[in-house]
């Protein structure tokens, strides 16, 4: 699980080009959105699709993304618990 | 014929360290390349972090010069933006597409596709200031810039705008430069800026940048210089380039010139449409400045940025000099542009 949480957060600083964050500046349970990392929309669509590219998993509800992408921990357990591949 | 159209605020992003208004090209870099970047500025002191991580270089540099040509103009907001550009921002079309091709079509994000269009530059500029009047993108090859150059000065001298930002823009990327280099429009031997005339070579040292620049149609202290006229062409012979400038000329009642700015790039295929100019206005003083920037389809906005710096501070930087002609007072710049033998463009600057 705390190898998926590091790749987790590289891919989260790589693809959504967070330029001043480092993958050890986030904290697994720092929020990502809103006051914690301050991810907008845009960002939620990114995350969603990197979520099916590659995990395997299609969200067809946007509320379900909401908890789901609350942290990396919140990510990280979903993850491990619906990926298919 | 209604108001005049005064350069009142400018700001360059080129491959030299030109986006200081208060230095005029004291600091040469000699490059020896077949592709040059553009020098950033420190984006961080314009664009908020949170914005610019999904802004590649084009839309940095043009929300910069735009600030900065602003500021030179000591204005806080503009009616109107136009910007010119002839390939958009690549580097985010290029993620885009390779994206398509790497996914198979699927798995598409957002970002590169929202930030790949040709208008992202003058949209984010709007944002960035909250410019909520005309914004418009031109986009044709070489004579990118000059069309929207046409387009302010119009509203301008009919009084639908007071003042406008305008710029020229283009990004490099790498399968833009893969590409140019395979078609040979890049140059396949490295070469020294300050000889690249010389070169002998087919193609050009490819370049960046962005030169933002505010139009107004009253004059200010800020002011560098009146642009009277601009003509395009999208074809023109080699042999009608000269008789065309004398008729340019003639049009707008000036009977002589006191300096020709020429954007020759050393492409051995195509600098002779630059010959009969050159020729027939031999006792002019002649600048150049693809050396200094590399080529790019807005590259002919740093010749206006020369210009009217030229006609500011009555002086001309040795390593633009293209002949021997030493003119000391300046009031009339004479612009010719063309990128391999298509969208030729004629400027003429005066002093104001």
């Amino acid at each position: 699980m705390e190898e998926l949480k590091q790749e987790l957060k590289a891919k989260i600083v790589e693809q959504l080009n967070l330029e001043d964050v480092a993958v050890e500046d986030i904290a697994n349970d720092d929020m990502l959105f809103g006051d914690g990392l301050g991810l907008d929309s845009i960002d939620a669509l990114e995350l969603i699709v990197m979520l099916d590219r590659d995990y395997g998993i299609k969200l067809t509800d946007p509320k379900q993304g909401r908890a789901i992408f609350e942290s990396v921990d919140t990510m990280a357990a979903y993850i491990s618990e619906h990926k298919t591949k | 014929m209604g108001s005049k159209v005064y350069i009142n605020g400018i700001c360059a992003i080129s491959a030299q360290k030109t986006f200081d208004n208060t230095t005029f090209l004291e600091e040469i870099e000699l490059y020896n390349d077949t592709v040059i970047n553009a020098i950033d500025p420190n984006y961080k002191e314009f664009i908020p972090p949170a914005s610019a991580r999904r802004m590649a270089k084009g839309i940095k540099m043009g929300i910069v010069a735009s600030k900065l040509a602003l500021k030179d103009a000591t204005l806080d907001n503009i009616d109107a933006i136009i910007t010119g550009t002839g390939l958009g921002c690549v580097r985010d079309s290029e993620k885009f597409v390779s994206a398509i091709i790497d996914h198979d079509e699927q798995f598409l994000t957002p970002t590169s596709f929202i930030q790949s269009t040709h208008n992202t530059v003058a949209g984010q500029i709007a944002l960035e200031l909250q410019c909520k009047g005309y914004n418009f993108t031109y986009v044709h090859g070489s004579n990118s810039f000059e069309s929207a150059v046409l387009d302010a000065k119009l509203q301008l001298e009919h009084d639908e705008a007071r003042h406008i930002l305008i710029g020229g823009v283009d990004e490099l990327a790498p399968h833009t430069i893969k590409i140019h280099r395979l078609i040979g429009h890049i140059k396949a031997e490295s070469v020294t800026a300050n000889t690249v005339l010389n070169s002998n070579s087919k193609g050009a040292v490819f370049g960046e940048g962005g030169n933002f620049f505010v139009l107004s149609n009253e004059q200010a202290a800020s002011s560098y210089a009146e642009v009277q006229a601009v003509k395009l062409f999208n074809t023109l012979n080699k042999s009608s380039v000269y008789t065309q400038a004398i008729e340019f000329l003639k049009e707008n009642k000036i009977d002589h010139i006191d300096a020709l700015i020429l954007g020759c790039n050393g492409d051995v295929e195509y600098d002779s449409y630059y010959e009969g100019l050159r020729d027939g206005f031999s006792n002019v003083q002649q600048l150049y400045y693809k050396q200094l920037t590399g080529e790019f389809y807005t590259a002919s906005s740093f010749a206006y940025w020369l210009g009217a710096k030229v006609l500011k501070t009555q002086s001309i930087p040795n390593v633009v000099k293209l002949n021997s002609v030493d003119k000391k007072s300046m009031d009339s710049v004479l612009i010719y542009n063309q990128y391999r033998g298509e969208n030729h463009s004629f400027t003429l600057l005066r002093k104001c």
